[in-house]
């Protein structure tokens, strides 16, 4: 029991940090059709600009996970008017094809200005309670942090559900994700608007990051590959394109994964595989996701 | 006119192909094991500056990112043959790596040396390639002989990496001598940059063990260990080699004070006049003490040269062969003696996490494990 209990909230805490970084998958699909192949890229320059704005100006945590959010989304901003807006009439496989082009430079760009070494975002907190804490529910000991994944997850989809549903923006975004000729005719600055979803998806893509790296310490130029990727697989697996989806696959494949390694201990080396086994199946049953849309294509 | 230059830039080729030396230095200087080929190439650039020539031509180092990736490792050695045309190589650190690279050494005839590589296929059935450390049959049954004998521990849980063939042999032998004392065993799996290990410790918890024992490099040593605080694992956390980088104790932070592991060297342990000489250039050039992987890169450079001298000339079978008959040799890790297969036969340092830096915890010598 003790046992099922404490896998069940390593499954939840790893799902949650998934579904975090899946949520800028999804919205950067949903309204463009793009597949952001960078975004894990992006997550792990917002966890750099944290660390350095923590160790190299001395902000408090807090204060450089703020600088680093800003940072992504300025980050994010700029991709899509480099690489991105350039090719907006261009085929979809050329932008595909860019973003992975982008991922690699950005994997390149952090090794030339940050190194190679890894670092440790351990050095980001003075005080290291928060990452150390451990509370014990029923036998089960849970790290608070998974709390804290949980929490912060939870205000951002208040707060994204928000934008996207009552605010003006919002409804340019969802007008855009329908038809970008038609809206633009509408008088909406459909690039500002563009730019606008890249920045907020990079926003939560550093979020993301930072509460990956105090969960695993490990910065490195390469870290935001494999996180990528699987929250990738969680979008494609909820249903790419849609929040909640997004949400409840990140959950889903975190549960799969360690239930699956947990339970079945001589295969837990290729618990890799065990996403990209999900996404074939997703794929061949239900190739728009758990809770995504039957999208008819126009032709 | 164009003769003319063609003929000037031919020779000019020529002659920089023979006047200086290359040898080919291998390295991961990017990616998840970066710091361990850091390591090296600072002990490597020590030795180069206090021996930068054989037979009066100039050494020159050819240095080869690895990425950290066997098939990249594979791509730098063919680079460094076929491109470079190199004398000899240094490298790998990971055995995996090495056994990317030793191929093609052993089929062009390019004498190896890998300063750290310990898993014994490395060196197994060839002629060309040897190694300066020592090999993980011997470092896996010493860690089990210092846990079952000096620490107590009965019940371990081993931690697999199923990418690096150095943590399966490691495991294999430390599991072979630990069950021969009497003790118990069971084994969990990972995979080389994985963060999350949470199922797997909470496989290892249910087992109860006294002490869990890391096999792989230190990226994931430094997690495993934070997690298995977290979850309350209060026993002795032990690792390999792998262990050994300055990261370790960043990325671990508090979680890998008190943990153990076998490797090559401790300052505190060097005694002969080239160790301590090794130690002292060392502090003064980086403000630090060296660790086993700048100690090793150096006694790579240096046993490498040593053969080139004692062969007499630049032909690599007789130089792979010398550097088998390297006896007794000074180097900074110690008293080098590489036996036929290539593989060096010296003792296992272990050292122990204390206060944020590396203590000296024991040496285990060959004829205390049998």
């Amino acid at each position: 029991m003790v046992f099922f209990l404490q896998n069940l909230f390593n499954g939840i805490m790893l799902g949650g940090l998934y579904a975090l970084i899946a949520i800028g998958y999804t919205m950067v699909y949903g309204i463009l059709r793009l597949i952001n192949f960078a975004h894990g890229d992006v997550m792990m320059m917002g966890v750099y600009f944290a660390f350095y704005a923590a160790t190299l100006l001395s902000l408090s945590p807090l204060l450089s996970a703020v600088v680093a959010i800003l940072g992504a989304a300025l980050l994010g901003f700029l991709i899509d008017r480099v690489a991105y807006k350039p090719l907006r009439n261009a085929p979809r496989i050329s932008a595909l094809i860019t973003a992975i082009g982008v991922s690699f430079f950005l994997e390149s760009l952090a090794v030339v200005i940050f190194g190679a070494i890894p670092k440790s975002f351990l050095n980001v907190f003075k005080d290291r309670t928060i990452l150390n804490k451990v509370l014990i529910v029923a036998g089960a000991r849970i790290p608070l942090l998974t709390f804290l994944v949980i929490f912060i997850t939870a205000v951002i989809l208040v707060v994204l559900f928000f934008i996207v549903y009552r605010t003006k923006i919002g409804m340019a975004m969802r007008a855009i994700s329908m038809d970008i000729p038609t809206t633009s005719l509408m008088g909406v600055n459909v690039d500002a608007v563009i730019g606008f979803t890249f920045a907020l998806g990079s926003a939560l893509a550093a979020a993301s990051g930072i509460m990956w790296a105090m969960r695993f310490p490990n910065v490195h130029p390469y870290m935001g590959f494999m996180p990528g990727l699987k929250a990738f697989i969680a979008a494609v697996f909820g249903g790419i394109g849609s929040i909640p989806g997004a949400v409840l696959g990140g959950v889903l494949l975190g549960l799969i994964e360690i239930f699956l390694a947990a339970y079945f201990p001589s295969v837990m080396g290729y618990r890799d595989a065990f996403a990209f086994i999900i996404l074939i199946i997703i794929l061949l049953v239900k190739p728009s996701g758990l809770l995504g849309k039957k999208i008819v294509e126009k032709v | 006119m164009r003769k003319a230059v063609l003929t000037v830039l031919l020779t000019l080729m020529v002659v920089s192909l023979f006047s200086a030396v290359k040898i080919g230095v291998i390295l991961p200087m990017t990616g998840g094991i970066s710091a361990f080929g850091r390591m090296v190439w600072e002990g490597i650039q020590i030795a180069h500056e206090e021996k930068p020539s054989v037979f009066g031509e100039n050494v020159e180092l050819v240095l080869l990112d690895t990425r950290s990736e066997k098939t990249e490792a594979a791509n730098a050695a063919a680079r460094a043959i076929d491109k470079e045309k190199v004398l000899a190589i240094i490298g790998e650190v990971a055995s995996a790596h090495s056994l990317a690279i030793a191929p093609l050494a052993e089929e062009n005839k390019v004498p190896m040396v890998t300063p750290a590589s310990t898993n014994p296929l490395v060196t197994q059935g060839r002629q060309f390639v040897s190694r300066v450390c020592f090999i993980d049959p011997f470092q896996g049954a010493a860690m089990a002989v210092f846990a079952y004998k000096n620490l107590g521990v009965k019940r371990v849980v081993v931690f697999t990496d199923v990418e690096q063939d150095y943590s399966v042999g490691l495991t294999n032998f430390f599991i072979n001598k630990f069950t021969e004392l009497g003790g118990q065993v069971k084994r969990v799996y990972f995979k080389s940059g994985d963060q999350d290990f949470s199922a797997q410790l909470s496989v290892a918890m249910a087992f109860n063990p006294d002490a869990i024992y890391i096999t792989g490099y230190y990226p994931e040593i430094a997690l495993i260990a934070r997690q298995a605080r977290q979850l309350g694992f209060t026993g002795y956390i032990l690792a390999g080699d792998g262990a050994d980088a300055p990261e370790l104790i960043e990325i671990g932070g508090e979680a890998v004070e008190g943990l153990l592991f076998t490797t090559h060297y401790h300052p505190k342990a060097a005694s002969n006049p080239v160790a301590q000489k090794f130690v002292e250039t060392y502090r003064k050039k980086y403000g630090k003490d060296p660790a086993a992987l700048n100690a090793l890169g150096y006694d790579a450079y240096m046993v490498l040269l040593d053969a080139i001298e004692r062969a007499g000339s630049f032909d690599t079978e007789k130089i792979a062969e010398e550097i088998r008959k390297t006896r007794n040799f000074e180097g900074a890790t110690g008293i080098i003696n590489i036996d036929e297969n290539g593989n060096a036969i010296k003792s296992v340092v272990v050292n122990v996490v204390k206060n944020g830096t590396f203590d000296f915890e024991a040496v285990i010598n060959p004829s205390d494990i049998q």
